[in-house]
C-alpha cells in the first residue's frame, strides 16, 4: 500500500501552517519578542527560505534515494514557500514601514538587500500562478518546466538576501546555501550521465 | 445467540439494526489510522520547522529561570538629563539586548551572560594621565550615582528609553588627571571565552574595543552606568559598569568595562574594524546619513508599533551639536 498516503498531504499542510499559528497567537499574547514585528519579519523570511529549498529537493531525492513520494508534495511546499514570502514582503511594507509606499519605493531602489529579496518574491509570482495542472497543459510541459526552473534563481537570492541581511556570523544563510548548492549539484550529475549514456547510446 | 437464563443478570444487546457493518468498521479504523499518521506528520513537521527557525523555545527557557541577583542602589534623581518620555519595560530592556560576547540573537544575552562572574571587578585607568591607577567595584559604586533617563537608539533602527544609573565619565577622568596630550579616550571590554561563550567564535576581532574624542568623554551626558531601574545592572546590560553615550548609536556604549585607556591618536574601534563602510568612528545618531543596507530616518521604539522618526543626535543636539562644529557629519558618520 505504497500508493495513497492520504495523510501527507494534510499531515503537512497542518505542521506548515503551525508557525504561522504560534507566531499570530504569541502576537496577540504579547509574548513575541520585545520587538515582535522584526520577530515576525524574520521568522516569514527564514519559512520561505525553507519551503523553497524543501520544495526543490523532491527530485534530488529520487534520483538519489528513489523516493517517490517527495513529488507529491513539491508543489504544497513550493506554495507554503510563496505563502510565507509573501507574509514576509507584507509584515515589511504593511507593519515595518506602515504601509509608507515612498519609504518602500526608496528602499527597493537604493539597498541591493531589499531589491534581491523583492525580486526573489517575484519570481514566484509566476510559479504560484502557473501551479495548477490546468497551467501545465496550457504551457505545455517543457515550457511549464522551464519557467519553473526560476525556482533555483529565487532561491540563490533569497539566500543572498539572507546573507546580506546579517549584520555578522553568515552561518546560518551558508548553510541553506550549501544545501541549495547540493540539490543542484545532484541535479547537474544526473543531467551529465544522461547525456553520457545518449552518447554512448547514439 | 442464545437468549440467556433470566436468573443471570441480562446484558442488553443493541438491536441488529445498529451493529456497524463490518466494511464500514474497517473503513473507521482506516480513517482512525489516517487520522493518526496525519497528526504525527503534522507534529513532525512543526517540530521541524521550530527547530529550524529557533524562536520560542529560548523564551521559554528564560521564563522558566528565575532573576538574576541584581540589588538595590542608592542614587540622586536630578531633574536635569530626564528624557520627558515612557522609560521602556524591565523586561524589555533586559531580554533584547545586543551584547555579541554572549550569543547574536537578541535573547541570547539574557540566556547566556550569567556565566559572568562582576565580582571581584576592576577597571584600570591608564595612558596619557597624571595618575593612571586601578578602581575597584566598591570605588566606582562610591561615585556619586545619578539616575538619567536616556533615549538609546540602535543602529539597527530600534530605540529604548532606559532610567540608567551612573556617574560621568568626566568624574572619573579628573580623578587621574589626563595629560595635555590626551586627546582620546579607549575602551576596552573584558576578554575571556570561558565566561563569555561568544568570544569562543571569531564574529567580532575579541576583546570589543570602543572609543571617544576627549571632549565627548568630558561631556556632561556620557555616562558610566552601572544600574538601571533602580539596581545593579543585569549582567547582559554591561555588569558592572558600562559607558553610555546618548547620542551616539547603541554599539558606542561599551560593555563590562575593564580598561580605560586615554591615548594621543583615535583609537580603533571593534565595528570600524569589522566594516568601515557601515560603522564610523564617530556613530552619530543621524536621520540623514543611512545604513548602507536600511534608512536611518526613522525608528521602532521597542514597544510601539508605529514608526517615530528618528532626531538628530537622537534628540540631544542643543546639548552636543556645538561639538562638531565644523565637522562634515556625512563624511564623519
Amino acid at each position: 500500500m505504497a500508493g495513497a498516503l492520504p495523510w501527507l498531504k494534510p499531515g503537512l499542510l497542518l505542521g506548515s501552517l503551525a508557525p504561522l499559528a504560534i507566531i499570530v497567537w504569541r502576537a496577540s499574547m504579547g509574548t513575541l519578542a520585545a520587538n515582535p514585528i522584526a520577530e515576525a519579519l524574520n521568522q516569514f523570511g527564514l519559512l520561505a527560505l525553507i519551503f523553497l529549498v524543501a520544495s526543490l529537493s523532491p527530485t534530488p531525492l529520487k534520483l538519489w534515494f528513489g523516493l517517490k513520494w517527495p513529488l507529491r508534495v513539491r508543489r504544497m511546499l513550493g506554495l507554503l514557500s510563496f505563502f510565507y514570502a509573501s507574509l514576509h514582503l507584507l509584515t515589511y511594507a504593511l507593519l515595518d514601514l506602515g504601509g509608507e509606499w515612498r519609504t518602500f519605493l526608496e528602499d527597493l531602489g537604493k539597498r541591493p538587500f531589499v531589491t534581491v529579496g523583492f525580486l526573489a518574491w517575484l519570481m514566484l509570482l509566476p510559479l504560484a500562478i502557473t501551479s495548477t495542472n490546468a497551467s501545465v497543459k496550457r504551457l505545455g510541459f517543457t515550457s511549464w518546466k522551464l519557467l519553473h526552473r526560476l525556482a533555483y534563481v529565487a532561491a540563490g537570492l533569497g539566500v543572498i538576501h539572507f546573507v546580506w541581511r546579517v549584520k555578522k556570523d553568515a552561518s546560518e544563510p551558508v548553510m541553506y546555501g550549501l544545501a541549495l548548492a547540493v540539490l543542484l549539484a545532484v541535479r547537474a550529475w544526473d543531467w551529465h550521465q544522461t547525456r553520457q549514456r545518449k552518447k554512448l547510446g547514439a | 445467540m442464545e437468549p440467556r437464563s433470566d436468573r443471570v443478570v441480562r446484558v442488553k444487546e443493541p438491536p441488529s439494526s445498529e451493529i456497524t457493518p463490518e466494511q464500514v468498521y474497517l473503513r473507521r479504523r482506516e480513517f482512525m489510522r489516517n487520522a493518526g499518521r496525519t497528526v504525527l506528520t503534522a507534529a513532525g513537521v512543526a517540530t521541524g520547522l521550530a527547530w529550524l527557525t529557533g524562536g520560542a523555545r529560548k523564551r521559554r527557557i528564560l521564563d522558566e529561570r528565575p532573576d538574576q541577583q541584581v540589588t538595590p542602589l542608592a542614587v540622586q534623581k536630578p531633574e536635569a538629563f530626564r528624557a520627558n518620555e515612557q522609560p521602556t519595560s524591565y523586561d524589555d530592556i533586559t531580554h533584547y539586548n545586543n551584547f555579541y560576547e554572549f550569543g547574536l540573537d537578541k535573547e541570547d544575552p539574557a540566556l547566556n551572560a550569567r556565566a559572568l562572574v562582576t565580582r571581584p571587578w576592576t577597571v584600570e585607568v591608564t595612558g596619557e594621565v597624571a595618575k593612571p591607577r586601578v578602581f575597584d567595584l566598591d570605588e566606582l559604586l562610591a561615585f556619586e550615582l545619578e539616575e538619567r533617563v536616556y533615549r538609546m537608539r540602535c543602529v539597527e533602527a530600534w530605540s529604548m528609553v532606559i532610567p540608567w544609573l551612573g556617574f560621568p565619565l568626566s568624574k572619573l577622568l579628573a580623578r587621574v588627571e589626563p595629560t595635555s596630550r590626551a586627546k582620546y579616550v579607549a575602551f576596552t571590554t573584558l576578554l575571556d571565552p570561558t565566561q563569555m561563550e561568544g568570544q569562543q567564535r571569531s564574529v567580532l576581532d575579541w576583546p570589543y574595543v570602543e572609543g571617544l574624542r576627549l571632549d565627548e568623554a568630558m561631556h556632561p551626558l556620557t555616562l558610566l552606568a552601572m544600574g538601571l531601574y533602580g539596581k545593579t545592572l543585569p549582567n547582559q546590560n554591561g555588569a558592572p559598569i558600562r559607558l553610555v553615550v546618548p547620542w551616539k548609536y547603541g554599539f558606542k556604549g561599551i560593555k563590562s568595562i575593564v580598561k580605560i585607556e586615554l591615548t594621543s591618536t583615535q583609537p580603533r574601534t571593534t565595528w570600524n574594524d569589522a566594516g568601515p563602510s557601515e560603522s564610523g568612528f564617530y556613530a552619530n545618531v543621524n536621520p540623514f546619513v543611512d545604513h548602507p543596507r536600511w534608512s536611518q530616518a526613522s525608528e521602532r521604539r521597542i514597544g510601539e508599533l508605529s514608526r517615530r522618526p528618528t532626531l538628530p543626535f537622537n534628540g540631544y543636539a542643543d546639548e552636543v551639536a556645538s561639538l562638531y562644529a565644523g565637522l562634515d557629519l556625512r563624511r564623519n558618520y
